[in-house]
């Protein structure tokens, strides 16, 4: 925050009797326990770990995920992962707000049943449903095979298709309801207002609707690509071995090969992820909100 | 691209979506009923057996009671630390709120393995080994987030006037907490509950770290379900889980209207 937005909030404070704020702080100290205690220190202590080695400070665990092929490909896969998921969604799901805001009565009971029923259903049963749905003799299969476009089954599952298919499958409501948030106040009058000033339609989308539904966008895009990125379940049940993510590398470095370093470290590097996600996508947001 | 034109097409999309989103949950469902050990669909005839055999899957009902009580454990306490902390923010008095409001929401943007690992080396550190308790306080961090962002919503547009008016008429302070500002956050509270509920219910990233050989929550025993023997009991287990998400969504509808869950979850 710059100086000059500080100063009217310090302002304020200023203002406020010293016993509300004392209040304030009272009420808020349980959830700051807990942020401190269970969240940033905690985190802190992955990030010291992953700096050190039994000697001391060494930046080795870094050293073995970044200096080598294998360590690469699991930082490619991860990213690889969260960007075409965050690409798909948003293909489909940009246009899917438009259409769920736009629609009423039954259709959007419908609509907001599909998106909030898989939301609560378990991840890990969507997984294993897709794992039935693409194996070699499983639904989609039969169904080439019944309409004749293949004569044999095509191997789906743990290919990369599948996990994409899967990803985007899981991922979709986290870019859909963000973005629907925003594009349902949208006002319509102002489509209109750009209509009766010689707008055609085309324009009044491109000009008017779409600044306004940037937040809703970078928020979609912020969720998913954070949740895909450091994906576990995902890639374990429709790729397995086939497909080595930073997720994959810190659960076996905790759960197999005890090698909490270098854990650690691609803890820290999917961390830095996430930090960076956070801070582009609210400058992003703040941005996107100002100019709309 | 004429109105009409942009409005069919966009439906359209949102159709696909719709099939698209709820393909895997029907296929689990039809699995389910699968009459064979494999997961055919059951053209030929129906079978329950599935459901029978869900109750004797190996350490399925001390995985569930474990999974209920963190759920239901974890999601109360957050719902109090939320709603005194929306309090402290909403009021206006607090130094800092705003950044103290992005940092209690930004536990959902940290991936779960690396909170899970970050929890475990802290456990360790502080000598913490009971596993019911750090599963209990590492989903207290998982469920916050939630509850935050939708109690912090609702308490910016509650007037706390509302509470001195009461009182001026002659309400005692608890009374009018209890009569008029719980009735109006009584939808902000079944949202964020139920979100809580549901992420904790559903967590395997940070779980898998904290949990032992012996004790285990219901989506690390499903995942081991799933790699060790898949039979259609496990299609079953999820469809009765579904079931149980789709009764407390139609609440939900009831009490609050899915349409504004969607503008509060978000």
């Amino acid at each position: 925050m710059s100086a000059v937005a500080q100063a009217p909030a310090r302002a304020a404070a200023a203002a406020t009797p010293r016993r509300d704020r004392r209040a304030a702080l009272t009420l808020a100290l349980p959830a700051l326990i807990v942020l401190v205690f269970l969240y940033a220190l905690p985190l802190a202590r992955l990030l010291s770990l992953s700096l050190h080695d039994d000697a001391g400070f060494s930046l080795e665990a870094y050293g073995r995920i970044l200096g080598d092929a294998y360590g690469r490909s699991l930082v490619w896969n991860s990213l690889r992962l969260g960007l075409i998921t965050t690409a798909i969604t948003l293909v489909f799901g940009y246009p899917a707000a438009f259409g769920l805001a736009m629609s009423r009565g039954a259709l959007r009971s419908l609509f907001l049943a599909s998106l909030f029923l898989p939301l609560a259903a378990s991840v890990i049963a969507k997984a294993f449903a897709w794992t039935i749905l693409l194996r070699s003799h499983g639904a989609v299969n039969d169904a080439l095979l019944l309409l004749h476009i293949t004569d044999k089954p095509i191997r789906m599952i743990f290919t990369q298709t599948s996990l994409i298919v899967g990803a985007a499958n899981i991922f979709l409501p986290f870019m859909i309801l963000p973005i629907y948030a925003v594009v349902a106040q949208i006002d319509p009058r102002l489509t209109e207002a750009a209509a009766t000033l010689g707008a055609p339609p085309i324009m009044a989308f491109l000009r008017v609707v779409v600044p306004l539904s940037l937040p809703g966008v970078v928020a979609g895009v912020a969720l998913v690509f954070s949740l895909s990125v450091s994906a576990y379940v995902v890639p374990t049940l429709l790729m397995g071995e086939n497909y080595q993510t930073l997720a994959s590398a810190i659960a076996k470095a905790f759960l197999l090969v005890r090698d909490p370093a270098l854990g650690s470290a691609a803890g820290a590097i999917l961390m830095a992820i996430g930090l960076l996600v956070v801070v582009v996508s609210n400058r992003l947001g703040r941005a996107s909100g100002r100019s709309a | 691209m004429k109105g009409k034109t942009f409005r069919f097409f966009t439906i359209a999309v949102m159709m696909g979506a719709t099939l698209f989103l709820l393909a895997p949950l029907a296929i689990i469902a039809a699995a389910s009923f699968s009459p064979t050990p494999v997961f055919d669909l059951p053209v030929g005839g129906a079978s329950l057996r599935w459901y029978a055999a869900v109750g004797s899957l190996d350490g399925f009902w001390p995985a569930l009671s474990l999974s209920l009580q963190i759920a239901l454990l974890s999601t109360a306490l957050s719902l109090v630390l939320g709603t005194l902390a929306g309090i402290a923010i909403a009021r206006g008095a607090m130094p800092g709120a705003q950044a103290f409001s992005a940092a209690l929401a930004s536990p959902l943007m940290m991936p779960g393995l690396v909170l899970g690992i970050a929890l475990l080396q802290f456990f360790r550190a502080v000598g913490l080994g009971h596993v019911w308790t750090s599963l209990l306080l590492a989903h207290v961090v998982v469920t916050l987030p939630f509850v935050a962002r939708t109690m912090i919503a609702a308490l910016s547009r509650f007037d706390f006037t509302l509470l001195d008016a009461a009182r001026t008429l002659g309400c005692s302070f608890p009374a009018a907490l209890v009569r008029v500002m719980a009735p109006a956050l009584a939808p902000a509270y079944l949202t964020a509950g139920l979100f809580a509920f549901l992420a904790s219910m559903d967590n395997y990233p940070v779980s898998i770290f904290l949990t032992d050989a012996r004790t285990k929550t219901l989506p690390i025993k499903m995942l081991q379900y799933i790699e060790e023997s898949p039979d259609p009991s496990i299609a079953a287990l999820s469809t009765l889980i579904l079931l149980a998400t789709l009764a407390l969504l139609l609440l939900a509808d009831r009490a609050v209207g899915l349409h504004r869950l969607a503008g509060l979850a978000e």
